[in-house]
């Protein structure tokens, strides 16, 4: 069994003890995009692929692409947390309220 | 051929853990546990162990160092005592829930204050709730035996809970009485190499441990504890026997001593049990037929079992060498009197708090305790059920 593929209906028999996970790799499986009180805007006008903005997210929630381009951010990781918006000498990261739009 | 020697509890203690030889030990030293790490140290330092010996700054870091080796996939080992107890507290919780099953010496004293470095049980009372196996011994050859099988019953798969062998600080601990030791093989070959099936080391297997865990997912954790808990019943008493046929000494969850066709009994644990056992003996020459139930096993807490041995009986006894200052009676009292509830037998059950910070226990308080329980037998007058005993005033 797999086991982050265990749910809030898993008995207590079917759980690994003291909550072991027998498996790397599996953060991807906890969505922590509902922790954020704060979100990143991505404006592309305004974005120059320098290619700061990435390597300085805790979460990797800022895709690249094969063309070595960033994408709009992954909401489901991104914590809201603003560094890439401060790193960006651009001002094409903008941070807003959760709920303002 | 088995090798008589002559030990205090402590070199019992330590000798045990040279010939489990586990791969880590880590502790800090505390009256009256300190000399199982010193000697302990000494071993590994004259290479008569391949143990690697942590010395720690604190129990805190003790105990959490223990949780890393053994979740690491290692064997490890700690002493303490008293306040040191009390400084692992955290750790202690997070060991058992982790599922590691580490194996402490615990060496009875009062938690202080005020300040007292003498014998009574607060400090294993005070960890009776957090999911350890709690094995208790009479004297030095019990305290010697309960570690030799305590790693049999804390790393079998249905269990995987730490475990902590109890023994009176300075009444045994200090003491140096004749004990039969097992030869350094044969204790090897019982207590065998420890293979956790999954351990952080693993390359093969990158696993996490201890993680987040919440509303959805923590009682069903701790249920999984309580249901290891009563599975440890039985390997107890498996790991026992194959004992007795290694060493032809028998144990259980607890000893029956001149029970069986008792009139009146005191229930109790560790060294007291020995002057009890005195007690009897005299009071049996008298033609008073007095008996002791001695608790090895306090957790898992036996309840069936003791309620059956104690159903014949007129009137009971328990000692609690620690107050639990609920204005109800000590942890051994009220457990046991639920456990005879609960198996609907109505014998009439006072309780004694004693011993408090080193005091001494006499025969002569011990007998007046049956005299009691005559009295009630006689009258069946309870009175006031919470009681102390060599109390002054």
């Amino acid at each position: 069994m797999s086991e982050c593929k265990i749910s809030k209906d898993t008995p207590w028999q079917e759980l690994t003890i003291g909550g072991n996970i027998y498996e790397a790799g599996n953060a991807m499986e906890f969505k922590t995009g509902d922790w954020r009180s704060v979100k990143p805007v991505f404006l592309s006008d305004k974005c120059k692929q320098c290619g700061l903005c990435f390597p300085v997210c805790p979460d990797d929630a800022i895709p690249v692409n094969k063309d070595q381009k960033r994408e709009d951010f992954n909401y489901d990781y991104c914590k809201g947390c603003g560094v890439c918006s401060k790193v960006c000498p651009f001002g094409a990261i903008e941070m807003k309220e959760e709920g303002d739009e | 051929m088995s090798i008589r020697e002559r030990l205090s509890g402590n070199e019992a203690a330590a000798i045990a853990m040279k010939q489990i030889n586990p791969d880590v030990v880590a502790a800090f030293p505390i009256t009256p546990s300190t000399e199982i790490p010193q000697y302990f140290s000494t071993f590994v330092n004259n290479g008569a162990v391949d143990t690697e010996f942590v010395a720690v700054e604190s129990e805190h870091s003790a105990m959490s160092a223990c949780v890393g080796a053994q979740a690491a996939g290692g064997r490890a080992m700690t002493a303490t005592s008293a306040n040191g107890l009390s400084y692992m507290w955290e750790m202690i919780y997070i060991a058992s829930s982790m599922r590691l099953p580490i194996v402490m010496s615990l060496v009875n004293r009062a938690v202080s204050g005020p300040l007292n470095i003498h014998n009574d049980h607060s400090d294993a009372m005070g960890v009776r709730d957090a999911g350890w196996i709690m094995l208790f011994s009479e004297n030095n050859q019990e305290a010697y035996d309960n570690l030799v099988m305590a790693h049999r019953i804390a790393e079998h798969k249905d269990v995987l809970l730490p475990l902590m062998v109890c023994q009176d600080g300075f009444i045994t601990s200090h003491s140096i009485e004749n004990i039969e030791l097992i030869e350094d093989d044969k204790v090897k070959e019982f207590v065998g190499k420890y293979t956790p099936e999954h351990y952080l080391l693993n390359q093969k297997e990158p696993i996490a441990m201890g993680p987040l865990d919440l509303q959805a997912y923590l009682f069903e954790h701790k249920k999984q504890q309580a249901d290891a808990m009563c599975k440890a019943k039985q390997v107890i008493l498996d790991v026992a026997k194959d004992f007795e046929k290694m060493t032809g000494r028998k144990y259980s969850f607890f000893e029956e001593y001149k029970l069986e066709d008792a009139e009146i009994a005191i229930v109790c644990m560790n060294s007291t049990a020995g002057t009890t056992k005195f007690v009897v003996d005299e009071l049996r020459a008298k033609g008073i037929k007095a008996g002791l139930l001695k608790l090895r096993v306090f957790r898992p807490f036996p309840a069936e079992e003791i309620a059956k041995a104690l159903s014949h009986v007129k009137a009971v006894a328990v000692f609690d060498k620690a107050d639990s200052l609920n204005a109800a009676g000590g942890a051994l009292y009220t457990d046991v009197t639920s456990a005879m509830y609960v198996n609907k037998n109505q014998v009439p059950c006072i309780n004694y708090i004693y011993g408090i910070g080193g005091r001494d226990t006499k025969a002569n308080d011990i007998e007046a305790v049956f005299n009691d329980l005559q009295e009630i037998v006689k009258t069946g007058d309870i009175q006031n059920p919470y009681r102390y005993m060599g109390l002054r005033g």
